[in-house]
């Protein structure tokens, strides 16, 4: 209860505040405009927030993030663009609603919802994540190195598309994790000399080509003009008789999303999917769903929202992003000199509870500052894209030299926008290969110690209890994931199509 | 990612007639052995070390292995079927020549960003980037460049205070 105390005594600073609300709104400028995902928002927008000192500036990335996540559904809504996987299911019902005129209450019901899920779902972070920190102290290095594993395969599971190539993408990322100098060594490894290079590469210049350029080039093998379906919204109340549909599968989206958004690997692109799935099975008219049902854009922005929440956990706890976003996360986080982890809860409590309390009060903001403003919103939905991406690569540019004057994180962006974009053509997603990319020294290093500290015995990893079962967990997971009946009923999922 | 659903597309299917390898598969594939392989081969060059104490090439060079090996299943699967996720996206050609211009843009930023400074390098960089606009000419692309360096002069410079010289030491700036 302190805690909760101090993180509202600390995000209430009028000047946190203000630092919560430039960054929703700078996220939801960022994540309105039509092919910016979230992922690629937050990436941008991160060299701003290296402006501030450290609790103001997650504070800041925090609201970027839920500002980019509601701006995503805005696109998703009204141009049928969804920026991210999770936003597919929004678009469905969303864009059919908008279509028929009813644009104002599907992105009430988005905000809505998500801001519902967002409070019980920060209620939840707060509930559990000091416990699992102190429980999560107790692990060894070959314990973190198995839970680095477990998450790690986990995202696979959880993720759509093909499994090997999540798998091969997952390594290739470690292995891009591995350039720079060891850190136990000091050889510099696959720098080529390059002095610029010791370091590693940069985790934003990697995120924003990955995510921004790599984008911007799919984009351009069609021209695109995406199709505003109205330029006023209005009537953005909803009925009576809305609130009486979206009550129940608001709340059941929460439930699924707080549950799904704690696994090691993330689970909001399962929890839209699976919640929207659910509230079509359970529907009195499931012909409705698909044509501009309510509840199907309720339901799953509600678990969306709810389990990018909860995937706080495990980062707060363990130090472990559960997608992209709480990869770029704890790139932050480093960069401000903060091992993210179970240490932060007692080393930086008014950060920890800080940044938990803003999670709550950038909900807040957003359904106060984003209904009011859907005007402007959906002025900068009618941007072309000729003058969208030159922007965006400008943005890219500045923003990755600026982080270090280093000419080479931005000839980083164009080779990962390249390697990135062809992958992505290929049929690999990008996620899994930033998830490695940030976990890779982690799992390096407590590999290393745990095999020093065993004398070089590798049955370390199988005879601590605790490693031991968060090994068989993830064996289990990849298994499952590779079983044929398993993977029909994952495309099952994902398609969001069932009988 | 948009994983917008589509109509199955022509171009991402197979190679050639039905009994062809799946192209993005192969071609995923085949990227992943090349990569593996030079990691592998470039921690070689390391001290690999024991079990005990894992020299700077031993993970590399483990890491490298397991991804050759996953790009030769997923090259040996490509003969076998076809990503279903592959197989429904919609693809256009790949836009070489805007894919050109963009990392052009972006390497022309990096290489003279010092020593012209952000003004005069991001004109031409914002420049290039729009050239690569579909049915961007070069007239609309100037103007386009001249809005948004103003643009960004004023977000990073004014209000951010990024401590960027706007004209660098090759111009006397």
């Amino acid at each position: 209860m302190d805690g909760i105390l101090l993180g509202l005594e600390t995000a209430l600073q009028p000047s946190n505040i203000l630092i919560c609300l430039l960054g929703v709104t700078l996220g939801t400028a960022v994540g309105v405009l039509p092919g910016i995902g979230p992922t690629a928002t937050v990436a941008l927008l991160l060299p701003i927030t290296f402006e501030f000192d450290p609790v103001a500036s997650l504070i800041m990335l925090a609201g970027i993030y839920y500002g980019a996540q509601y701006g995503g559904s805005t696109t998703a809504i009204l141009l049928n663009l969804p920026g991210e996987s999770s936003a597919v299911v929004t678009a469905l019902d969303g864009h059919q609603m908008a279509k028929q005129g009813r644009a104002g209450p599907a992105l009430a019901t988005a905000a809505l919802g998500s801001f519902f899920a967002g409070t019980v779902a920060t209620v939840l972070v707060a509930l559990f994540a000091p416990p699992l920190a102190s429980a999560a102290l107790e692990f060894g290095p070959a314990d973190y190195f198995s839970i680095v594993v477990l998450g790690l395969l986990a995202s696979i599971a959880l993720a759509s598309g093909s499994a090997i190539k999540a798998l091969a993408m997952i390594v290739l990322g470690l292995l891009l994790g591995t350039i720079g100098q060891d850190q136990f060594t000091g050889v510099p490894r696959f720098t080529f000399g390059v002095r610029e290079l010791y370091g590693g590469l940069d985790f934003v210049s990697l995120a924003v080509g990955l995510f921004g350029l790599a984008e911007i080039i799919r984009n351009l093998e069609h021209r695109i003009n995406p199709s505003l379906v109205t330029r006023k919204v209005q009537g953005l109340w909803l009925s009576k008789e809305d609130f009486r549909r979206i009550r129940l599968p608001v709340l059941r989206g929460t439930t699924m999303g707080s549950l799904l958004g704690v696994l090691p690997g993330g689970g909001h692109v399962l929890a839209s999917f699976t919640s929207y799935s659910l509230e079509k099975r359970i529907s009195k008219k499931p012909q409705e769903f698909g044509k501009g049902a309510i509840e199907g854009v309720a339901s799953p922005e509600s678990a969306n929202n709810a389990a990018a929440q909860t995937s706080f956990i495990p980062l707060l706890t363990l130090g472990l992003p559960a997608h992209p976003v709480m990869a770029l996360l704890v790139g932050a986080f480093i960069i401000q000199g903060i091992t993210p982890g179970p240490n932060v809860i007692n080393d930086e409590p008014e950060l920890f509870w800080g940044l938990i309390a803003s999670f709550w009060i950038g909900n807040l903001l957003l359904v106060m500052l984003n209904l009011p403003l859907i005007g402007l919103w959906v002025r900068m939905l009618s941007v072309p894209y000729s003058v969208l991406f030159p922007a965006i690569i400008a943005f890219a540019s500045i923003g990755c030299y600026s982080l270090g004057l280093n000419a080479w994180d931005v000839f980083a962006v164009a080779v990962a926008g390249v390697l990135g974009y062809f992958l992505i053509r290929w049929g690999c997603e990008a996620a899994p290969l930033l998830l490695g990319f940030v976990l890779g020294p982690l799992l390096e290093e407590n590999l290393r110690r745990a095999m020093i500290i065993s004398r070089g015995d590798p049955s370390v990893f199988v005879t601590r209890p605790i490693s031991a079962t968060l090994l068989a967990l993830a064996l289990i997971i990849v298994v499952a994931a590779l079983l044929p009946s398993v993977r029909k009923k994952r495309e099952v999922v994902f398609s969001g199509e069932d009988d | 990612m948009s994983t917008t659903p589509a109509a199955p597309g022509d171009h991402a299917g197979r190679l050639g007639g039905r009994s062809g390898p799946s192209l993005p598969d192969l071609m995923a594939g085949a990227t992943f052995v090349v990569l593996g392989l030079a990691f592998a081969i470039g921690g070689s060059q390391y001290d690999v070390g024991t079990a005990l104490r894992m020299g700077s090439g031993y993970v590399p060079i483990a890491l490298g292995g397991i991804l050759t090996v996953l790009g030769l299943v997923i090259v040996v699967a490509s003969f076998r079927g076809v990503d279903p996720t592959v197989a429904n996206a919609d693809r256009g050609p790949i836009p070489w020549q805007r894919m050109g211009l963009l990392v052009g843009a972006i390497l022309f930023f990096g290489f003279t960003v010092g020593g012209l400074g952000l003004g005069p390098s991001l004109l031409v960089t914002t420049f290039l980037a729009a050239l690569a606009g579909h049915g961007t000419r070069p007239g609309r692309a100037l103007v386009i460049a001249i809005g948004l360096t103003a643009l960004c002069l004023v977000v990073f410079v004014s209000l951010l205070q990024l401590r960027l010289p706007i004209l660098g030491d090759w111009l006397g700036g």
